[in-house]
């Protein structure tokens, strides 16, 4: 079994990965921590409510319970970028060019590089968020659809339907498939090259995890007893074919998937706090991380793949190092 | 099934709702709860922060946003904004011992209610305790006449609280007070001035708890129809209520009449109390499972303790629009009666189906 480093924050953790190639890991009490030899934290929000990393890898873009937006990097120095009262900010994401984009209600915000900002309007609430790859592109989840929105320039918004609550949303690496994850236990998909649906359904629970495998040719998922993997190598992408059931377990759930940055392997966490990696070709597993105290809520991957960085609900972190 | 299912120590955190007009003295309410040296902590969910200021350290503000389950069903609506916040929430549930949800005057109690039966993992934290409505006497028979909401509202709660009683007469209150009663008769009513009560009359009722349904409603388990009950005081006499037998003209130009609750007999929100002895087990389940799919859509609560034949426990159901629960309970008592009472409250509901339905699972 691997080595890990363990690391006790007491409380929720909504990240763990690699900033800078440097671990570090964010809790719901708005603390941002690094483990560097010794464990160094900062207080940057009254309450954590989302975050992830930037896209070039150098910070982590949190949303607090205070209405701030911030971007941190391991010096744990923080850029607050915008401050909405005491609303919460339900949602960030992070694109291309150093764009921050996040959510309040039913108004997405979109802030390019040098500062110029973009309010995107919606009917219904924003629950999830996602840039394309490349361009300054963004997908806005809500009930009924998905809004695909060019901000900054005058082309309109682009709706893609599909009645129901759409919770969060993931672009694949080319760009040429949106996923949602719904209400009812199921993801929604659209090709934008020929506005096609895809319908992934009959998960036990609601997924709340996806990862796009090595050039995007796999969709991981969470929400089953196994991490249920979707095919889209081929020309039609997933449609007509079944999945790849990986890692599964009679009396656990998956709760947190992570595909490995190098190889067609997938890092699962369940939600007895077990982690095992599975390799996609033939499905065999290694034991990462034995179950501990509470459910798995975060696992990130460093560039090489060498190490992987986890989070829990009750704080049990640590990061696995895979070359020992 | 979610991590805190599995550890034995979880115990799922209680959730009162708020309900009622604006001005009705919801916030009051809410400042009561949070000022009270009970050592108690709150998460505070409103929809909007109001002008009154609410004293809590865990605010959360929560557009509403309602959500359609995809199953075809039009009244399985949920609210999408409070499993966001909720969820949000019980990620730190080390931070508070209960969650007050205080909703607009406008807004439907029952999609909040359901999204705590509906969705899975909210359901695995939380557990609703019940629905309080807070109503201003003064203004309540307005509310009544000019919206659908109010009613509904009082038609949902498990708790009533007749606030602002200072500012009618014993007679109007007394008329209020059977209005209520003949939309919903399983209600506790409270008569408050500036939402005064014991919190133990609001908080932990269990109201939703099929161990602990009914329990103690003593206007459910005294054997009164409520509907059959108006021992109505003569005409001119205080509690009067202005019906269609008092023999006078109800034009509503008469203005005379400074309680206006004689328009009670136009609402649609009513409630049927039903009463019978054994029943098969078989075929009441089918008849309730039958009755909430069809109906379901009118039915805003029910609730009922049924005597199955040969079967020595009481069996208990509740249920909100297509949304039913039932069990066993506890064993019938030597003293107690074996007797199946069932009430639903609803809009529209046709007394006489739902009522040979009932009676036709006789045993």
């Amino acid at each position: 079994m691997p080595t890990i480093a363990p690391l006790d924050l007491g409380e929720h953790t909504l990240f763990a990965g690699f900033v800078d190639e440097t671990p570090m890991f964010a809790t719901v009490d708005g603390a941002l921590h690094v483990l560097e030899g010794a464990h160094r934290k900062v207080d940057a929000h009254k309450g954590l409510a989302s975050v992830t990393i930037s896209h070039d890898g150098k910070h982590l873009l949190t949303g607090g319970e205070d209405g701030k937006v911030q971007l941190t990097g391991i010096d744990l120095v923080s850029q607050t970028h915008s401050q909405h009262g005491s609303k919460w900010i339900a949602q960030v994401a992070s694109g291309p060019n150093g764009a921050l984009g996040w959510a309040i209600g039913k108004i997405a915000y979109v802030r390019e590089n040098k500062g110029q900002m973009h309010e995107l309007a919606h009917g219904r609430t924003v629950e999830g968020l996602a840039f394309f790859p490349k361009g300054l592109r963004i997908a806005c989840a809500h009930y009924d659809g998905v809004s695909l929105h060019f901000p900054g320039t005058k082309s309109g918004t682009h709706i893609l339907p599909w009645k129901g609550a759409h919770l969060g949303v993931s672009v694949a690496p080319d760009g040429e498939y949106v996923i949602s994850t719904m209400q009812e236990n199921a993801l929604h998909g659209w090709r934008l090259t020929d506005k096609r649906d895809l319908r992934m359904s009959g998960y036990p629970a609601k997924t709340k995890s996806l990862s796009w495998s090595l050039k995007g040719r796999y969709l991981a998922t969470s929400g089953a007893p196994a991490a249920i993997v979707w095919p889209f190598l081929a020309k039609d992408g997933p449609m007509g074919k079944a999945p790849l059931e990986l890692g599964t377990r009679g009396d656990a759930m998956v709760m947190v998937v992570a595909c490995h940055p190098q190889e067609d392997l997938v890092a699962i966490g369940y939600n007895d706090g077990m982690i095992l990696l599975v390799r996609f070709s033939d499905a065999r597993e290694v034991v990462l991380r034995r179950a501990g105290t509470s459910a798995i809520s975060a696992l990130g991957w460093d560039k090489t793949g060498a190490r992987l960085a986890f989070g829990s609900d009750n704080g049990d972190c640590g990061v696995v190092d895979l070359r020992s | 099934m979610t991590a805190e299912a599995q550890n034995e120590k979880f115990v799922p955190v209680p959730v009162t709702v708020l309900t009622g007009y604006l001005g009705a003295g919801k916030t009051t309410l809410l400042n009561r709860i949070l000022s009270k040296q009970h050592g108690k902590r709150y998460a505070v969910i409103v929809n909007e922060f109001g002008e009154i200021g609410i004293d809590n350290d865990l605010i959360v503000e929560s557009d509403e946003e309602i959500y359609e389950m995809n199953n075809g069903c039009v009244c399985c609506t949920v609210r999408g904004d409070l499993i966001r916040v909720v969820e949000g929430l019980m990620r730190r549930a080390g931070r508070f011992d209960a969650i007050i949800i205080e909703t607009t005057g406008l807004a439907d109690p029952a999609p909040v209610a359901q999204t705590f039966f509906m969705d899975d993992e909210v359901r695995a934290k939380t557990k609703l305790d019940a629905v309080v409505a807070v109503a201003d006497a003064k203004h309540l028979p307005l509310r009544l006449k000019d919206s659908k909401e109010a009613a509904e509202q009082l038609a949902f709660a498990d708790v009533v609280l007749l606030n602002k009683t200072d500012l009618v007469t014993p007679a109007e209150l007394a008329s209020l007070e059977r209005t209520i009663r003949s939309i919903n008769p399983t209600a506790r009513i409270h008569k408050t001035e500036r939402s005064a009560i014991s919190l133990d009359q609001v908080l932990n009722q269990g109201a939703f708890d099929l161990n602990r349904i009914l329990e103690n409603d003593p206007h459910f388990l005294d054997g009164h129809d409520h509907h059959d009950d108006h021992d109505n005081p003569a005409h001119g006499e205080p509690g009067h209520i202005h019906d269609e037998h008092c023999g006078h003209d109800h034009s509503h130009d008469h203005h005379h009449h400074h309680d206006n609750v004689s328009d009670i007999h136009d609402l649609s929100v009513k409630s049927i109390s039903l009463r019978g002895g054994n029943m098969v087990a078989e075929k009441f389940l089918s008849w309730i499972n039958d009755i909430t799919q069809t109906d379901g859509n009118d039915i805003l609560r029910l609730k009922g303790i049924i005597a199955f034949d040969n079967d020595d426990d009481r069996y208990v159901v509740q249920g909100v629009h297509m949304i039913v629960e039932g069990d066993h309970q506890r064993a019938w008592k030597d003293n107690e009666k074996r007797e199946s009472r069932l009430v639903f409250i609803g809009r529209n509901l046709d007394t006489a189906r739902i009522t040979a339905g009932f009676n036709a699972c006789a045993a």
